[in-house]
């Protein structure tokens, strides 16, 4: 029997029922990720991203194929597989807090008085323990997916699943938070599959960057190693011959050989 | 530097001969722009806040107050014949005078509790009698509410299953119900509070579900998540989600409930306010039964403003 890796995807099929018949999102797909790696999961819109990270999540069942984490089977969510969202999804009637609490209540067993450190603790981690009395509605959105952020990685996850986490925010908030992302990460060394539309923040961020081919039955079409040393540098990287070698890589595969599918029917 | 200092020099030195004020030629120079600002203050000085706050508070009750006395005046006009079919607002005051002025009529204090003497009763005591009605069958109702809305907001099946016949239910009208009630009560009071459940209830189920439906998928996914159990669930998402969405049905339950008492309490007679005005009616005190109608829609209002009210205070605090 061969060794599997920590967070293994065996035959990932996902079919849904729609009117006019089954509709296969992903077809067959196969992915092998490494403790304390970072995948970047790229791919046009509609090409199975979400799904897939869903199946993994637990939120969406898999109608054929197997997730394995650390040699046990993924049948349904649960917080040790703690998601960002795209809309950072923060309960608006909680304070930044209490939102954070409400998590690490659920997941760390330990006195209150350490709970409520280790809540302000990551916090600080974004830079956002000046705001532990607002509410949501009262932050920036490049504030409340701080939040979103701390919630998660308070949750001490052994894979951190980011579905487009920066997608919403301008391309300056975006860097900033890509920036915290990075200085969290050479910390906590989690396990992250993060899924973007954007070349740059998945080549600045990511061990891997996964290219998916476009939907319907989408699949993996290309694994790309970054082998980037880190701490990375969005400026200095950004000169390497390694930085625009997988960018242009990433680039090929997503507007040549599978472009948007709009622009193919047009 | 040397130029601004200068100048700082001259405005300093301005305003010094014109406080001395002995010689006329200084007084008459234009006063420079550093002196006119704390002059420039003193018109405009705003009144007290207190002053102002009851400045605004009339400006937003003003026209109301004109509105009344202008049509307390067409009444007054309208109705001042000998013959006229409908009382005038001068003859309601002293005709009914006793009932105005003396809406406790009938209580008897032992220090601070109250206790009912005699049959012939203030309207205050009756509208109290209905409110304790609203109050029991509405309260019923809420819960009652809430629990089947958040069942067929959360269970397609059950939505199936209760949906059509809840909708069908609502829009019998809430007397149509009394025949059925007095015949398996037997009483009036079990039976007027089952008229008050039946009414509130409907509007109490269909704002709750629609706004347990109408929570948004990302809530749920962090709830499934985070592992939170079904009764965590309930009370840190489904419930704050879904406040503002249940105070609606609330607010419309409680309007819809006392609508239904007055009409219930007439049918029935023996006390509450409906009763009071059947009784008016009976005994031709048309005055009476006008006053009855101001304190019907004065308790009404104040109903609807307090679950308003508590929602808001609920949904800011969730």
């Amino acid at each position: 029997m061969k060794t599997r890796s920590y967070l293994a995807l065996e035959g990932i099929s996902v079919t849904f029922p729609t009117r006019k018949g089954p509709f296969t999102a992903l077809d067959r797909v196969d992915l092998s990720i490494e403790k304390g790696e970072f995948v970047a999961l790229i791919g046009h819109s509609g090409c199975g991203k979400s799904t897939l990270l869903n199946v993994i999540a637990g939120l969406t069942k898999a109608s054929r194929g197997v997730v394995f984490l650390d040699g046990e089977v993924i049948d349904r969510p649960g917080p040790d597989r703690a998601v960002i969202f795209q809309d950072h999804s923060l309960l608006p009637w909680l304070t930044v807090e209490e939102n954070v609490r409400l998590a690490v209540d659920q997941t760390i067993k330990s006195s209150r008085a350490e709970r409520r450190d280790w809540v302000r603790h990551n916090l600080e981690l974004v830079h956002m323990g000046h705001a532990l009395a607002k509410r949501p509605a009262e932050l920036s959105g490049g504030m409340k997916q701080r939040v979103g952020i701390a919630r998660a990685i308070a949750m001490n996850p052994r894979v951190l699943l980011m579905d487009e986490p920066f997608g919403a925010l301008d391309a300056l908030t975006r860097a900033s938070l890509q920036d915290a992302v990075m200085d969290i990460q050479a910390k906590t060394n989690n396990t992250v599959v993060m899924i973007t539309h954007d070349v740059d923040e998945a080549v600045l961020l990511a061990d891997r960057v996964v290219m998916m081919t476009n939907g319907p039955a989408a699949t993996i079409g290309e694994d790309l190693r970054i082998a980037m040393p880190r701490p990375r540098n969005r400026i200095e990287v950004a000169e390497t011959r390694e930085y625009n070698h997988a960018r242009a890589e990433v680039l090929h595969f997503l507007h040549q050989r599978f472009s948007n599918p709009i622009d193919q029917a047009a | 530097m040397l130029s601004t200092a200068n100048a700082v020099a001259n405005v300093s030195h301005m305003p010094e001969p014109a406080t001395a004020g002995g010689e006329g030629v200084v007084i008459t120079l234009p006063p420079p722009a550093v002196a006119t600002a704390p002059s420039k203050e003193l018109p405009v000085r705003r009144l007290p806040r207190i002053v102002e706050a009851a400045g605004e508070a009339a400006a937003a009750i003003l026209p109301t107050i004109v509105v009344i006395a202008a049509l307390l005046a067409v009444w007054q006009f309208a109705c001042s014949a000998p013959g006229s079919a409908l009382p005038s607002p001068s003859r309601i005051w002293t005709e009914s005078h006793d009932v105005i002025m003396h809406p406790l009529k009938g209580v008897a204090f032992h220090g601070i509790v109250p206790s009912v003497d005699g049959g012939d009763v203030g309207i205050a005591v009756h509208i109290l009698t209905s409110l304790r009605r609203v109050a029991i069958g509405f309260g019923l109702a809420a819960v009652c509410g809430i629990g089947l809305g958040v069942l067929i907001g959360q269970s397609r099946l059950a939505y199936r299953a209760l949906d059509p016949l809840f909708q069908v239910l609502r829009t019998v009208p809430p007397l149509a119900w009394l025949p059925i009630s007095l015949a398996v009560f037997q009483q009036a009071q079990p039976s007027t509070i089952f008229l008050i459940f039946i009414t509130a209830i409907w509007p109490v189920i269909l704002n709750t579900a629609a706004g347990v439906q109408a929570i948004p998928p990302t809530y749920r996914n962090v709830g499934r998540v985070l592992a939170l159990n079904p009764l965590q669930y309930f009370t840190r998402i489904m419930l704050p989600a879904t406040v503002p969405h249940m105070f609606t049905g609330l607010r419309i339950g409680v309007g819809m409930s006392w609508l239904a008492i007055v009409a219930a309490e007439m049918v029935q007679g023996g006390t509450g306010i409906g009763f009071f005005i059947w009784d008016s009616y009976n005994s031709s005190l048309l005055t009476d039964t006008i006053v009855a109608l101001v304190w019907i829609g004065l308790v009404g209002f104040a109903l609807d403003r307090i679950v308003g009210w508590i929602g808001r205070r609920i949904a800011h605090q969730a």
